[in-house]
Parts: C-alpha cells; structure tokens; sequence
C-alpha cells in the first residue's frame, strides 16, 4: 500500500509532539533517498546474506503435513537468522540509515527482547552507542536476552511506569528521542509508531515475503492458499503479507494474543477487541476505555503483549486483505511443544501463536493446498517460561 | 453562536492586561483529579490568589509520553481514583462560578478523540474553559480540532519547540491565545539549568508572530523564572506545582506550600 502522506486509508498519521516533528521529516526524506540509492540497498542486502544469514530456508514441514493430514505445510525460518528472529532484517537497514545521517546513539524499545538484542548486535558492529528501553516485567521473563543485550554492550533500562511492558517500553523510548532528538537515531522494532516508521519496518522486512514468494514458486510452481503470521505490533507478518498483497487469492491470516481467552479480559487481541484511536504516534486500532485510556493487555508472550497493532494492519483488515484471528496463552504454549517434538524446532512463544492457528486449521484443508507459517523466532528465550507451566512435562 | 463567544476570550484579556502593566503572566499547572477533584478545585482558587495569571489542567492519561516522571505520578493518582472527564467537567463547571481565571486543558490528543472531538470541545466551551492543549497534536494533524475550537471561541494553544525552526510561521499561522514555546528538547520535568539559547530562539519565534509567548518546561523557581522572563510575555510551571502536591502530607501544607511557590515566582515577574 504506497501511502504518500503517511496513511494507510485513516490509519497512521504524525501523533508526536512538535519537537520531533522536523526529526521525522528529515528521516523519511533520508529513508526514501535511501532506498533510491543502489549502493545502499547493496551494502543492505550484503549484511543481510553475510551477517544476518539470508535468505532463509522455506522449510517443508513434512512431520507435521503428515500428522495433520490436510493442507501441505511450510515454515518461513526466521528463527535461522543470526540473533534468532525476524527482527535483525529491519535493524540492519534501519542501522545502515542511522549511520547515513550520522547517527552515533542509537535507542530501541523491546518487548520479547529480540528487538533489543537485534538493534544491540547492530550497534555493536558498526560502533554505535545503544540504549534499550524494556518493561520491568519483561526483564524478569526474558531474562536470557537481557544478559544477551548486555554483553552485546548495550544499556537495559527497566521501565517501571504503566503496566512495565511493551506499551510502556515504547512511551519511555520516545520520552528519550525527544531529550535527545539531535544526536538519536530511534531504531523502531515493529510497522507501529509515527510515520514514516511502519512503512520503514514494513520496508526492511517485506524480504521475508518476497523470499517467500519465490521459494515457493520455485517448490510448487505456484502461490500458496494461506499464509501465516503472529501479529505483535506487527512487523513478521506484514514482512511476508505484503508482497502477497497483490496475489488475491493468497489469503492472509494474522494471529493474534488471546492470552486466557478473549472473554476473559486478559489478552492483546487488537484487532477482535479494539477500537480506533491513537497511541505511539499512530491512529490505529487500540485497546482502550471509553475515555480512550489504554488497557493492560495480557500473553504470555511478550512480544505479543501490546494494546496496539500497526496502522497498515489496521487497514488491511478493514479492507479485508487479510483476517485476524486470536489463540490463546494454552494454544500457543501445545504449539510450542508440538513443533518441537514433531520437526525438532523450538520456536518463540510469539511464532507459536501462528503454529497454534495452523494446527486448527491444516486439518480441515484438502491435501492440494498450501499453507506458509511465518516462524518468526526461534524459542530459547522462552524455555524457562514453558519449563515452569505446570501443564507442561519436560 | 451564543453572545458569550462574541466577547473576548479570557486568555487574550489577561495577556491584554499584563502587557498594559508591564508585566509577565505566571501560567501554573496542575493535573485535575490529583491528589483529588476537591483539592484541584481548592487549588485553583489559592493559586490565583497567590498571583497565578493563568491556570493549565491536566487532564490524567494512561500514557503521557510528553511528560517526565513527576507528572506521569500525577496522572497515575488521579486515573487511581477513577477520574473521568465527566468529572473534570462538572468541577470545571462549579470552580467557574467563583473565579474569572482563564482555564485551558493539557490533554493527550486520544482523549479528546475518544471522547468525541466536538463533544468534548463543546463540553469544554460550556463549563468555561478558555483554551487547549494538546502536546502530541502537530500542525500535520490538528486540522479538525483547530477548525472546531475556532467555532466555539476555544483557543487550541499552539506549540513550538527549540527544533521547529521553518515550521514556525505555519504554526502560529492562525492562531490565538499565546505560543507555547518548549523551552528545550525533552519532556516535563524540574531542570537545573536550560541549554538552549533562548535568546536566539525567542528571537526567531518572535519573527513570524506578535502573539504572546510564553517559555515552558523544565522552569523550576524564581531564579530561573527572572532570567527567562525578558525574553517572553509568560513563564509555564508545572512539575516545580505537582511535585509539591505529591509531597504534602495534608490538604493544608498542599495548599500552603503551593500558595507560597507562586508567590515567589509572580514577585520576580
Ligand atoms: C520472535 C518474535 N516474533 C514476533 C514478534 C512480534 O512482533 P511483530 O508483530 O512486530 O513481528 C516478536 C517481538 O518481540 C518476536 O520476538
């Protein structure tokens, strides 16, 4: 969706103050001649093959089609990144772009801590000074990529304001921008925030896709039926969405947190329960109040636990390019244990999200279709969570 | 149009008159519902006897990414006590009665649009708020709200920062009440000193508009206060007013101390 004033049909826009205003402008006029210049998209495209591992495979989940005895399934590696996400494709080209403006300082919010270790890597190759910004909360349950950022030299900062999450981690990141507007590059780690971010993101992600897109012509000779994505803020999913956006017959299927369940109260399902409104910078589907206060959300997955979802996702369902759909806490952890015991793949607690929803719907599918499933992660970081559930036997 | 909007709106008459006597207007803010909706109404009323010229209410917000720590706390007490803007309103309303003290709203812009962007303007208008605030709505985006505030006779406050530089003239394009200058890059919160030459930027502020133009941010005491002051028609304080509220152990030492605050940043004004 080419979108010329930061729209994504009413979606997105400029909610910042005005002190970052000219910050903004300058950054999209230097992101769009960037992406104009090929000797940057080449220096981009060589970190991603000879640092970050790209592309990655699109593995045939043989072990699980057999098992689920419906539609042919394949993963999207992500988790085969260097770092271990999806996350490292947009900080390479967003670290690439701080280094073009001369940017020595570069901030990140983080949620599961994979964007916090990713934008850390980043900053520890090209000599950048690096601040990570991460709700209290998430320290404590993504312990292992905390050590990780620190030892890659950046500095964790605890947020204790709010609900200690995600949401939080972002308010606290912009509260720094804004200090330090002049010598700050703020690496945003999903398609949220004030334009031009979410096309940014989207931008150095949509690689997930357009790999996508040829592995499996190369495969099969021809698209795929489904293809699915957990959806946090939004940024795995939109990566491989969007070069499908054209393909109509492709239908996409974001997954989203419905924590203990969607009636419960305690979930981060955005696009089932929210309402539109603006936070981070973005008019956006949210989940607030009638007084448009922001709602503590809930998952177990960190990087899924945020009230708020990305602009053009926002657009995408409203126009019906794609459906979102929400599984719970319960769901994603079976997910999490069965792609494990039956490909030998652990994956994050975020990409069991979208497993969980192929597990439901592989089933009822004929054999001649194909479903992609995003693994946007790989699931180190939460083996101690999994580890202490009691219903789960390891 | 009723005949109220024809008269003039209270922030220009005070800045009218200040500006006949040569002297500075003193702005105070304060976040509605904090400790209180009692205390905030008593407040009001004992910072203008203590020379407040004009006073800003905050209006509590789950995510205030424009304010530092202090006011975040603030927002935080009184979204505790379950504070709605309905509440706010109906206090707005009854302190109306007993003073003539221009009143403007901070509010973070996804109240005003959950609420409804005429509602809540019109509700504003009608219980006597003479101006709004809205710290994360730039020129890109407050078409609606501005044209809307226009009808009522509301002043939306425009904001300038130390980084606006050629966006200025469109800013103040238009225009009312006065020109909220940012005095540094940042968020709310007491500072020791600010960077910023204020000078230079005062100066270019100046160049594209005659409003009024009161400093903001980080303004801590007197001192601070008087070395600012030559350089504009106002001085903003709020964090220095709301961490003195969260200290207090009694209604009484809040108001006291408050009281005895202004009065010594109005003195150098
Ligand atoms: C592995 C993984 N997947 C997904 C997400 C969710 O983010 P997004 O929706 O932007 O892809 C995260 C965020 O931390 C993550 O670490």
């Amino acid at each position: 969706m080419k979108s010329i004033t930061g729209r994504f049909g009413i979606f997105g826009g400029q909610y910042v103050p005005e002190t970052v205003m000219n910050a903004l402008i300058e950054l999209e006029k230097e992101f769009n001649a960037a992406i104009q210049d090929e000797d940057f998209m080449q220096e981009y495209r060589y970190y991603l093959r000879e640092y970050a591992g790209r592309p990655t495979p699109l593995y045939f989940a043989q072990n699980l089609t057999e098992k689920l005895s419906g539609a042919k399934v394949y993963l999207k590696r992500e988790d085969l990144n260097h770092t271990g996400a999806h996350k490292i494709n947009n900080v390479l080209g967003q670290i690439l772009l701080a280094k073009r403006m001369g940017k020595k300082r570069v901030i990140a919010e983080t949620g599961a801590g994979q964007h916090g270790v990713a934008t850390a890597t980043g900053a520890a190759m090209f000599g950048m000074q690096c601040e990570i910004f991460m709700g209290k909360e998430d320290v404590r349950r993504q312990a292992l990529n905390v050590f990780r950022m620190r030892l890659l030299g950046a500095k964790v900062h605890s947020v204790e304001s709010g609900t200690g999450t995600l949401k939080d981690a972002v308010n606290e990141a912009i509260r720094d921008w804004v200090t330090r507007i002049e010598d700050t590059f703020y690496v945003m780690g999903s398609v949220v925030g004030p334009h031009p971010y979410p096309t940014i993101v989207r931008e150095f992600q949509k690689v997930i896709g357009e790999e996508a897109r040829a592995q499996i012509l190369e495969k099969e000779g021809r698209l795929p039926d489904y293809v699915i994505a957990c959806v946090g803020g939004g940024s795995n999913a939109m990566g491989i969405f969007h070069p499908f956006y054209h393909d109509k017959q492709v239908k996409l299927i974001g997954v989203e947190a419905a924590g203990l369940g969607l009636e419960t109260g305690k979930h981060a399902a955005t696009m089932a329960k929210g309402s539109v409104g603006v936070l981070h910078g973005m008019k956006t589907l949210l989940l607030q109040d009638s007084e448009g206060q922001v709602m503590p959300v809930h998952s177990i997955s960190a990087g899924l636990d945020y009230p708020g979802v990305g602009p053009e996702h926002a657009y995408y369902k409203e126009i019906g390019r794609a459906e979102y759909v929400a599984v719970t806490d319960r769901e994603a952890v079976e997910a999490f244990v069965e792609l494990s015991r039956t490909e030998g793949i652990i994956p994050a607690l975020e990409s069991a999200h979208a497993v969980a929803y192929a597990l439901k719907l592989v089933p009822q599918l004929p054999k001649d279709k194909i479903v992609i499933v995003n693994l946007s992660g790989r699931g180190d970081k939460d083996v101690e969570t999994v580890a202490s559930l009691p219903e789960v036997e390891v | 149009m009723n005949m109220m909007d024809l008269t003039m709106n209270r922030i220009d008459m005070v800045f009218n008159d200040l500006r006949e006597k040569g002297s500075k207007a003193l702005i105070t803010y304060i976040t509605a519902g904090d400790p209180n909706l009692g205390a905030t109404a008593d407040l009001i009323i004992e910072m203008e006897k203590a020379g407040a010229d004009i006073i800003e209410l905050g209006i509590p917000y789950s995510d205030p990414l424009a304010d530092g720590p202090v006011i975040q706390r603030a927002s935080a007490r009184a979204l505790n006590n379950g504070i709605k803007i309905a509440d706010i309103m109906n206090m707005v309303r009854s302190v109306r009665q007993a003073t003539q003290i221009p009143l403007i709203y901070l509010v973070y812009y996804n109240s005003v649009f959950k609420y409804g962007i005429d509602r809540f303007v019109k509700e504003a208008h009608d219980v006597g708020i003479d101006g709004i605030i809205i710290p994360d709505l730039p020129l890109e985006e407050r078409g609606e709200v501005f044209d809307i505030t226009k009808q009522y006779g509301i002043h939306l406050i425009p904001l300038v920062a130390p980084t606006s530089h050629q966006r200025i003239p469109k800013i103040v394009e238009n225009a009312g009440g006065f020109v909220y200058c940012v005095s540094t890059t940042g968020v709310t919160g007491e500072r020791d000193e600010i960077q910023t030459n204020i000078k230079d930027y005062m100066e270019e502020v100046s160049r594209y508009t005659d409003m009024p133009k009161a400093i903001g941010f980080g303004i801590s005491n007197p001192d601070m206060a008087s070395q600012l002051k030559d350089y504009c028609d106002g001085i903003i304080i709020g964090s220095a007013i709301v961490s003195l509220i969260e200290k207090a152990a009694s209604r009484d030492e809040m108001l006291d101390s408050v009281y005895r605050f202004i009065r010594g940043v109005k003195r150098v004004l």
